[in-house]
């Protein structure tokens, strides 16, 4: 392996994270969106987003992102690999932070709430001042989680020929016929990046309120 | 895109449904053995001894730090330069309980510090120790415990297997593409894979919820 290759595979990483940085970007406002219809009991629109959180939850990254990658063009939506991944790994990361929202919004104190609504508050300030703020803060490790998982799924994103880690180092496996050595060192740039999310999970995990609190 | 793309689809259902048995067969199969080798890893988690909990926590911290992806290659390039050939399939099955037995550890893991500790002393009152402890005692507490986790964790073996795929195992997700490869209907093979996944992902979240309910009635 030379220094090219070696730079080839790092070249990947930062696919890797750009791509899966700018899914948890991309889905986890609409998560939100999609866990405040919930929280908001509307009839239909309630029940609508439920299926699509349990139908995208248990689809595997690889049909998914095939799905969006060949399956829009029929409809005339021509997309290239880039875009398509964005969008799938969007609608992961929407479909996973949609439940971690949700499971703080039920934890929320209603008490909280309902003072907001003595002060006058409209409803969007209600959410906006009073109930984001604290699920932000008790969800933002189960989100941090949420994007180690997108980087563990990011490399079915090689299957429509989006160059990262894992494609990268297959290639120059392919090239020099010795295909550990560039798998070992993409091995190890995940690990790095994991490792690093882990650790600012488990740091804000001891900030977040409730942590140590035993019931 | 219409719909007789679908009937088309459900034309090719032989293929399909060898598809759907062959995901089928690989979730139940590592499954199972991920779960029992899980059950087999977690003492060794928790040992006195720091060799061991060292060695195989290292193990389980390396797996939930690699995508499955590339565990699965480095099987499949890495196996034979030692020698040994095996079929994808036998690859890929291998390669699933390698992963996921790590996983099914921390999960019990963490379900054996979460247990009450009164009900381990009563048991080690009443003069169970070593293996007997951790047979009677401790496994059925973490494992009913655990169980939501380890449902959780089945639907997770389902889709890494469509990670299989790639190294040419002819699982749902390999099958789709195959027919939407032939008829050019990617749109409808591949939301039928998907509709086929949500399904089993359904059947194990029913099944989840039936053991946490039976759980629930006897637990500690």
């Amino acid at each position: 392996m030379t220094t090219y290759d070696y730079w080839s595979i790092v070249q990947g990483s930062f696919a890797t994270v750009g791509v899966s940085l700018t899914g948890v970007l991309l889905g986890v406002p609409l998560g939100l969106g999609l866990a405040l219809l919930r929280w908001a009991r509307i009839p239909v629109v309630r029940q609508v987003c439920y299926l699509y959180v349990s139908i995208v939850r248990s689809c595997p990254a690889v049909t998914l992102i095939l799905l969006i990658y060949f399956g829009l063009p029929q409809f005339g939506l021509s997309l290239n690999p880039l875009a398509a991944a964005l969008i799938a790994l969007s609608m992961t990361a929407a479909a996973f932070s949609c439940e971690i929202w949700r499971a703080s919004l039920i934890a929320f104190d209603q008490q909280q709430y309902d003072a907001a609504l003595a002060f006058g508050m409209p409803a969007w300030l209600r959410v906006w001042r009073i109930v984001l703020p604290q699920a932000w803060q008790s969800s933002l490790p189960g989100l941090v989680n949420e994007m180690t998982m997108l980087i563990k799924s990011s490399p079915a994103i090689a299957v429509i020929g989006m160059v990262e880690i894992t494609r990268a180092a297959q290639r120059v496996g392919a090239r020099t016929y010795e295909p550990m050595p560039p798998l070992m060192f993409g091995l190890f740039l995940y690990m790095v990046i994991i490792l690093i999310l882990v650790r600012a999970q488990r740091r804000l995990e001891r900030k977040a309120p409730g942590f140590g609190v035993r019931v | 895109m219409n719909l007789s793309d679908f009937v088309i689809v459900w034309q090719q259902y032989p293929a399909i449904w060898a598809g759907f048995v062959n995901t089928v067969t690989l979730l139940l199969l590592a499954g199972s053995a991920s779960l029992v080798l899980g059950i087999v890893l977690t003492p060794m988690l928790m040992s006195k001894r720091p060799v061991i909990y060292r060695s195989i926590g290292f193990y389980c911290e390396c797996m939930r730090c690699v995508p499955f992806l590339l565990l699965v290659y480095l099987i499949y390039f890495g196996l034979p330069s030692f020698g040994i050939q095996l079929s994808n399939w036998v690859t890929g099955f291998i390669a699933l309980i390698i992963y996921n037995s790590a996983y099914m550890a921390i999960i019990l893991r963490a379900a054996w510090q979460d247990i009450p500790q009164e009900t381990v002393e009563a048991g080690k009152a009443f003069g169970l120790h070593g293996n007997r402890l951790l047979k009677r005692i401790i496994m059925p507490l973490i494992l009913m415990r655990a169980t939501p986790m380890i449902g959780n964790q089945m639907t997770q073996i389902l889709k890494d297997s469509a990670f299989l795929g790639i190294i040419a195992v002819s699982e749902l997700t390999a099958v789709m593409n195959a027919i939407q490869a032939t008829h050019f209907i990617p749109f409808a093979s591949f939301l039928s894979a998907v509709v086929l996944y949500w399904l089993i992902c359904l059947v194990i979240e029913f099944f989840t919820l039936i053991f946490t309910r039976y759980a629930e009635v006897r637990r500690a």
